[in-house]
């Protein structure tokens, strides 16, 4: 009897410590459905007793259920049959079923298609619990994002056919955009190209009554045996760029062949397929042209935050099996949790885990407020046109955040979670390598989340025009404003001299130029994320909230946890980031200037 | 074409969790050291029932016997998917035994219209596993215990197979039928989101009365009175109320009740606290495992 919500007190110390009232009220536009769907909550404190049962629900599945399914998972992985359709591992198919059974497949769905219409913030806890439990099972649960997609582009007549058999359960879909030349590049999504009809990259074409098909080969789809695929394809051969690609909606039928699943790494329960779509009838979501540039953009930010949840998942599991371990196994006389190298491991994975949880729901509250600003503005404007320009710079300024913060919790949360499975393989030794022990499982499904929905070189891209703009330093003057335990006087001194640091390093990068800002970006980054951090763990040790499990029993503040939490992350972290702001103004350009002489020449096949 | 299920569960102390004082010291169970949860086995029992309403359709009515606080256990059911549920509470169903207990019980099941009565196999703080099977009985209608598999339901002819200690058996019965389920049988379905959403209002009238009188403190009785009916009336029609029956509700004879309906007397009731640790080491060869098997024999341990 394990429940993955209720035995993780950081999460259930967030769900109190942020202002969920406030999100809620904006969320469910001020309770107006309370009396038109029986289950939709007539106020913040109802809808905020109804994320607490649900989530305990939902660690209790994981706990019992999904858990103790996932080594099998893992070990079977899909099959691909003869006829083109996939036989999922048949503990990942039960844990569907129950998490069907469960109505959590339309977390943030409206009501009006039998979803939750729960906060992207409550979501997050839930994607994060579900992959601690399995992480290849949040490649389906955490894919809700493409009927959010539906939700948000498509018209009323798709969104009434396909929304209702999302929320229900009964259909799984992807998102079908990458092509053999089109990874990270996906403006380069192709409209022909190859001889060979069969490998030609998908293209879109319409008949003469205008009724729209798709044809061609698309790869490294994630559930691309799933029921309803959202493809990326090129509609307008004339434009090159991403402004020629729009989005369409298949349904799987003999149109769609899986003509490969991948043999991969990690998150063997997770079908990567290949696709080859022959003359596949298909609907267009939203305008044309808009595929990409809109569409996919906000599809994408979604999926970053699930990654960074998913993430944060398979921490907690790694993080988990190494303290029990370092608890009991006896080296030298003494359980080796008593020697220092193995301790200040444990420690760190703690501190980062904690870290990252308080970044990630930070950016998913902060996108809550922005989508509610921006539903509210458009739903019901208010009259007043001083606060209907307040109301709209607060929502653009909630956008800027969301831009920022949601790269950065990707990128933060993906790279954590590889270092405290790899820190996970270490404090267990030769165990911990071998197959006994589920942390080499979370070592393996660890690694793709650093690449998917986009590298992390690609996300410090991203969250960088942010920290030079402007946003990183509104963000934390913001932050800074805070009201503190007096107790914390000497860490924020510590957070207000590295702000100082990160300006001076952004003056310098912009100085030399955008390929520079490139370049530099990931320290520069990594400086902001820490500041950040640390203002939110700060903020986290002024609450005084709740009582946590602590040794033999006992409890102690929440506080007090916090309080030294935010005491090691600052001390710790405060000479990376000088380090940091030192290293980006060396102006070293080698990179630039000696590429080939420092890497050597390109090496001889063979 | 579909099935009505009624299913019967009970209130426990979670006896897993044993920590403090649990003992009183006469003798009995502190059950406020304990927390109060759903007997695990009859959440076999409903699951059973929504695996049959999920392919067959139907109507699954799930009815409790036990205090006001059981209401807990029949909300939970409402979570995972009854369509109505009944507490059974009334002083004078204090102290059944499980003869009494099956008696009432049979009352409330007989003002239902139902084509299958499922039980959990035993509850785990009397683990008698007799209410069932005395409930079926008093039905005068077939019973299958121990039932760890739902292998086929045609018509009127339902096929299950049941474990028997060394081994399983098929058995084939017309309906109506009442089965006991055990652990073995599935793995319950947790609380389904929208329906926690909706039913944690839920309440009985009893609980819908404790909620007036606290929040209407200067309320005299009669007011009181007027206030609780048209809560339940809104309950009502909102499908959020838990119907409660009293002995009189069911036509149930006094005397089959509560002490007077009982039987079984308690003769003696020990705590017995186990204090001394003893390890002994066992030979891994034939001789040593006879021994062992001899002595758990010969103390009782096994049969």
């Amino acid at each position: 009897m394990s429940n993955f919500y209720r035995d993780n007190d950081d999460i259930q110390f967030l769900l109190k410590h942020i202002d969920l009232h406030k999100i809620t009220e904006i969320c469910v536009e001020s309770f107006k459905y309370a009396g038109k769907f029986d289950y939709a909550p007539a106020s913040s404190d109802e809808a905020i007793q109804n994320y607490n049962m649900v989530l305990d629900s939902l660690g209790q599945l994981a706990g019992d259920f999904i858990a103790p399914r996932a080594e099998n998972v893992d070990r079977d992985g899909n099959i691909l049959n003869e006829d083109g359709s996939v036989t999922r591992p048949k503990g990942l198919q039960e844990s569907l079923e129950k998490l069907a059974q469960a109505e959590v497949m339309g977390f943030t769905l409206p009501y009006r298609f039998g979803g939750l219409n729960f906060p992207n913030l409550v979501y997050s806890m839930a994607i994060e619990i579900i992959s601690r439990a399995d992480a290849a099972l949040m490649n389906i649960f955490g894919l809700q994002g493409i009927a959010e997609t539906i939700n948000a582009f498509a018209s009323e007549e798709i969104k009434q056919m396909y929304l209702p058999d999302f929320a229900a359960g009964k259909v799984t879909g992807a998102m079908v955009l990458t092509e053999p030349d089109a990874g990270s590049d996906l403006q380069s999504v192709k409209v022909s190209g190859h001889d060979m009809e069969e490998e030609r990259p998908a293209t879109v074409y319409q008949d003469a009554q205008g009724n729209w098909f798709i044809r061609g080969v698309k790869r490294f789809i994630t559930n691309g045996c799933g029921e309803i695929l959202l493809v990326l394809a090129r509609s307008e051969p004339e434009i090159s760029d991403g402004r020629g690609l729009s989005l369409f909606l298949v349904e799987r039928g003999p149109w769609v062949k899986v003509r490969r699943l991948e043999e991969k790494l990690g998150i063997h329960g997770s079908p990567t397929c290949e696709l080859f779509f022959n003359d596949a009838p298909a609907k267009l979501i939203g305008e044309r042209q808009r595929g990409l540039i809109t569409y996919v953009m906000s599809l994408m930010n979604g999926a970053r935050i699930g990654i960074a949840a998913q993430s944060l998942g398979i921490a907690e599991a790694a993080f988990r099996v190494a303290r029990d371990y370092a608890a009991s196994r006896k080296q030298f006389g003494v359980v080796i949790e008593k020697l220092p190298a193995v301790r200040d491991m444990l420690i760190d994975m703690k501190l980062a885990i904690e870290a990252g949880r308080a970044l990630l729901y930070e950016a998913s509250r902060v996108v809550d407020m922005e989508i509610g600003y921006a539903k509210w503005l458009e739903t019901n404007p208010p009259e007043d046109k001083d606060l209907a320009k307040q109301l709209k710079s607060q929502s653009r300024q909630y956008k800027r955040y969301a831009s920022m913060l949601t790269p950065m919790s990707k990128y933060y949360c993906s790279e954590m979670c590889n270092k405290v499975a790899y820190d996970s393989i270490q404090v267990l030794g030769g165990s911990g390598y071998m197959r006994d022990y589920a942390c080499e499982r979370h070592a393996r499904d660890a690694r793709i989340t650093t690449i998917y929905e986009g590298t992390s070189q690609l996300q410090v891209v991203a969250a960088v025009r942010g920290v030079c703009s402007g946003t990183s330093e509104n963000l934390l003057t913001e932050l800074a404003q805070q009201k503190f335990d007096p107790e914390l006087s000497d860490l924020l001194e510590k957070l207000a001299e590295g702000t100082e640091q990160l300006k001076k390093a952004i003056v310098f990068i912009k100085e030399n130029g955008s390929e520079y800002m490139d370049l530099y970006g990931r320290p520069l980054v990594d400086m902001a994320i820490d500041l950040i951090n640390g203002y939110l763990l700060c903020s986290q040790a002024s609450a005084n909230v709740m009582q946590v499990s602590a040794e033999n029993g006992t409890k102690i503040p929440m506080k007090e946890h916090k309080t030294a939490t935010a005491r090691r992350f600052i001390t710790k972290n405060a000479p990376r980031i000088k380090a940091s702001a030192e290293t980006i103004c060396t102006g070293d350009k080698s990179t630039f200037q000696q590429y080939e002489v420092l890497v050597g020449p390109v090496p001889e096949p063979g | 074409m579909g099935y009505n299920c009624v299913v019967l569960v009970k209130q426990v102390p979670d006896t897993k969790r044993i920590s403090g004082k649990v003992m009183n010291d006469d003798g009995t169970v502190n059950r406020s050291a304990l927390p109060a949860i759903f007997n695990p086995e009859d959440l076999n029992a409903i699951e059973t029932a929504l695996q049959i309403k999920d392919k067959f359709t139907g109507r699954l009515v799930v009815i409790s016997m036990g205090p006001p606080s059981a209401a807990a256990i029949l909300r939970e059911s409402l979570f995972r998917g009854a369509d109505e549920t009944i507490l059974i509470s009334d002083p004078g169903c204090a102290a059944s035994d499980t003869l009494a207990t099956s008696y009432i019980l049979s009352c409330a099941v007989k003002k239902l219209d139902y084509d299958i009565v499922l039980c959990g196999r035993q509850a785990i703080d009397g683990d008698t596993a007799q209410v069932g099977p005395q409930l079926a009985e008093k039905l005068g209608i077939t019973q299958i215990s121990y039932v760890e598999e739902l292998t086929e339901l045609v018509g009127r002819t339902i096929t299950v197979r049941r474990n028997i200690g060394n081994g399983w058996q098929q058995v084939k019965a017309s309906l109506p039928v009442l089965l006991t389920v055990t652990s073995d049988a599935n793995e319950p379905r947790v609380a389904a989101a929208k329906k926690m959403m909706k039913y944690k209002n839920a309440l009985t009238p009893i609980e819908a009365e404790q909620k007036i009188k606290s929040e209407n403190p200067q309320a005299n009785s009669s007011e009181v009175k007027k206030l609780v009916e048209r809560k339940c009336g809104e309950l009502k029609e909102k499908g959020l109320l838990i119907k409660h029956w009293n002995l009189n509700d069911i036509s149930a004879d006094m005397t089959w009740c509560g002490q007077s309906g009982s039987p079984t007397k308690v003769h003696r009731i020990q705590s017995v606290v186990l204090a001394a640790k003893q390890s002994k080491e066992i030979q891994p060869t034939d001789e040593g495992i006879a021994d062992m098997i001899h002595e758990l024999i010969e103390d009782k341990t096994i049969a």
